[in-house]
């Protein structure tokens, strides 16, 4: 369950997923947030209305799949980092994920890195295509990264590469 | 250990100067507190207790616990978890309850 | 310095709340003083890293240092506050005054009123070696990493899955550290669920019904053991685990800093859902001496958007009752409600509006 454990099921997962034909479409928005918690930046940070005004900050973001075209601004907003942009239209076996990403160092583009799922579980080595800053004030990056198609929906994270310190 | 690269965060240090603790000569920043300032030089024991000397060190930094009371130049009791390091303090571990003069 | 400051508003503490508090009350014309023990206001904002929720009125969305800064500014752009760092209040006397040290000097003053958000401090819990080096409070390892850029030690067991046990771990994870497990006694996960699930999925455990039966080492923390519990919150023989850490940092609650209310003889109450001693207060944020107001944590221990709130509405108070602002301070009154009733409404906010209806003796709806 996901308050013992904080990783959402397949059922929670379920809830915030689009079609299989919305994914191939192009890219869209994963709002993996289950929880009601006063917060509501999402809402204000999409520029195509697909996110429902709140009228009680406290709800759950609903998204209009269609009116999402997968322009990542709310990904780099979310307080909880818990946006996701998949776009299973890369190619006939292949989809790019989008994670946001706070920590160092930064993957560069071309580099492989080790993607773990909402367990933090490796599901394998996967191409890093692009990679976003967010800008001097925000400042979470988006990760773009080549997956298997059925793996679209699990790949939510990568494992981290160490920091250096001074002794 | 310092960090010298944070995602977020960016640490803007002051001068680095020399302080002493219990004889020692060590390396410091200008600004930071005497606390900080031992950590980052590895010393993580600022005392023992008074009854059974058992080992203590930081526990709130923040000036609410008093875990870390230290000698500074001399003056005892002091909270080096918010006492601003300055070049060429003497800092001692205190015996006991200390002394006031 | 004179012998005595008179000052129409005083403010003690510049945190979220004290600052928020002396701008509202300035931003009407009355004249602030805000003590801060520390050498710089902001308050814990200044240690957090992580953006933060509520709403655009809240600066949702802004790190929490980042909106320390925007407070802070706000005050010094003001000519009606004042800010004296370095400076820790002593006592409320039963006349008004106020004494206060500041570098070394005893100083004296005089308020018309006065407005305590002093936050809250750590609390400990009790386990055997729970007096070793390397056992901090999370704030501590806030302070020495976010503040200090100095890392605490390698590995960490952090005690606690509420909010700050969560956000504590992902900035020691963003600092480079290891965590070898975050642990909570209680079944389900106290914090925001998005915080957790943003470490889980960077491969740190978050065990549930797990507490710390013993921590060990010489001179300074070398490891933990651990243990599950059963339904009963009792320890299950056989399930120890040992933990090979060098920092064990405790998350496990707050506690208002209530102290100069109780020494200004305010009426105080036991309020678990508000953790601990709180001053008995109105929906204005007054308490039982008259003048004297209240925001913040030291209020009931709660959110820094909340806390940005409530000292608002205190500073417009604490103005209003001195004749300032006297065409809007309702008005902003109001909409402080709202606000605070907003943050409150969702299931996250339901054990702070039982505290507070507890604390107010008050069947109906309140702020």
């Amino acid at each position: 369950m996901l308050n013992k454990t904080g990783i959402p099921t397949a059922e929670d997962v379920k809830k915030v997923s689009p079609s299989e034909d919305r994914l191939k479409e192009g890219p869209v928005a994963i709002i993996e947030c289950f929880q009601e918690i006063p917060c509501n930046p999402c809402t204000e940070a999409c520029k195509q209305g697909a996110i429902q005004p709140m009228k009680n900050i406290n709800s759950l973001p609903k998204l209009d799949f269609d009116r999402c075209n997968g322009c990542g601004v709310c990904l780099s907003r979310c307080p909880g980092l818990a946006i996701f942009i998949v776009d299973a239209s890369y190619s006939d076996t292949e989809a790019v994920v989008r994670i946001p990403f706070e920590y160092l160092p930064v993957p560069q583009v071309g580099d492989k890195v080790v993607g773990l799922n909402r367990a933090g579980e490796e599901l394998g080595f996967f191409e890093v295509i692009k990679v976003q800053s967010g800008g001097n004030k925000n400042k979470t990056y988006t990760l773009w990264m080549v997956v298997p198609t059925d793996l679209a929906m699990d790949v939510r994270s990568i494992r981290l590469g160490g920091v250096r310190h001074a002794s | 250990m310092r960090i010298t690269e944070h995602p977020i965060l960016e640490f803007l240090r002051g001068e680095e100067i020399s302080f002493f603790f219990n004889g020692q000569e060590l390396k410091g920043f200008e600004g930071e507190t005497i606390a900080a300032a031992l950590h980052a030089a590895g010393v993580k024991v600022l005392g023992h207790s008074h009854t059974m000397h058992r080992p203590r060190g930081l526990f709130c930094a923040i000036g609410n616990c008093s875990s870390c009371l230290m000698v500074v130049d001399g003056e005892p009791n002091i909270r080096i978890c918010v006492e601003t390091l300055k070049p060429g303090m003497k800092v001692e571990t205190q015996q006991g309850k200390g002394c006031l003069k | 310095m004179p012998k005595v400051k008179d000052i129409e508003i005083l403010v003690v503490g510049g945190g979220p709340a004290g600052l928020s508090a002396a701008s509202a009350a300035a931003n009407l014309g009355a004249g602030v003083l805000v003590l801060e023990r520390d050498g710089k206001p902001g308050g814990q904002l200044v240690k957090q890293t992580h953006k933060f929720f509520g709403s655009k009125k809240q600066y949702a969305g802004d790190r929490g240092y980042q909106i320390g800064n925007l407070l802070i500014e706000q005050c010094e752009n003001n000519p009606c506050v004042e800010v004296w760092t370095d400076t820790t209040a002593l006592g409320i006397y039963e006349d008004g005054v106020v004494t206060a040290e500041g570098q070394g000097k005893h100083l004296k003053i005089n308020p018309k009123k006065v407005i305590v958000a002093t936050g809250a401090s750590e609390k400990m819990i009790a386990f055997p070696n729970n007096d070793l080096p390397g056992i901090y409070g999370a704030g501590a390892v806030q302070t020495l990493m976010n503040v200090h850029g100095i890392v605490p030690g390698h590995r960490v067991l952090m005690i606690g899955a509420g909010n700050i046990g969560l956000i504590v771990s992902y900035q020691l994870m963003q600092a480079g550290v290891e965590i070898a497990a975050i642990i909570e006694a209680a079944p389900t996960i106290g914090g925001y669920l998005v915080h957790a699930s943003k470490i889980r999925r960077a491969g740190v455990p978050i065990l549930t019904s797990h507490t710390i039966s013993e921590a060990y080492g010489q001179e300074s923390v070398e490891g933990a053991i651990i243990c599950k519990l059963d339904e009963n919150w009792k320890p299950i023989l056989g399930s120890e685990q040992d933990l090979k850490v060098d920092v064990i940092c405790l998350a496990v609650g707050l506690s208002p800093l209530t102290e100069l209310c109780f020494q200004a003889d305010c009426q105080m109450k036991y309020v678990p859902e508000l953790s601990g001693h709180v001053p008995i207060r109105n929906e204005y944020l007054e308490t039982t001496r008259p003048g004297l107001y209240v925001a913040g944590d030291v209020s009931g221990v709660e959110e820094a958007s909340s806390a940005m709130v409530e000292g608002r509405l205190a500073g417009i108070n604490a103005a209003y009752s001195l004749g300032y602002g006297e065409d809007v301070a309702p008005k902003l009154q109001a909409e402080a409600l709202v606000e605070l009733s907003e943050l409150r409404a969702g299931p996250a906010g339901q054990k702070t509006m039982r505290g507070i209806m507890n604390l107010m003796d008050k069947g109906g709806a309140v702020c």
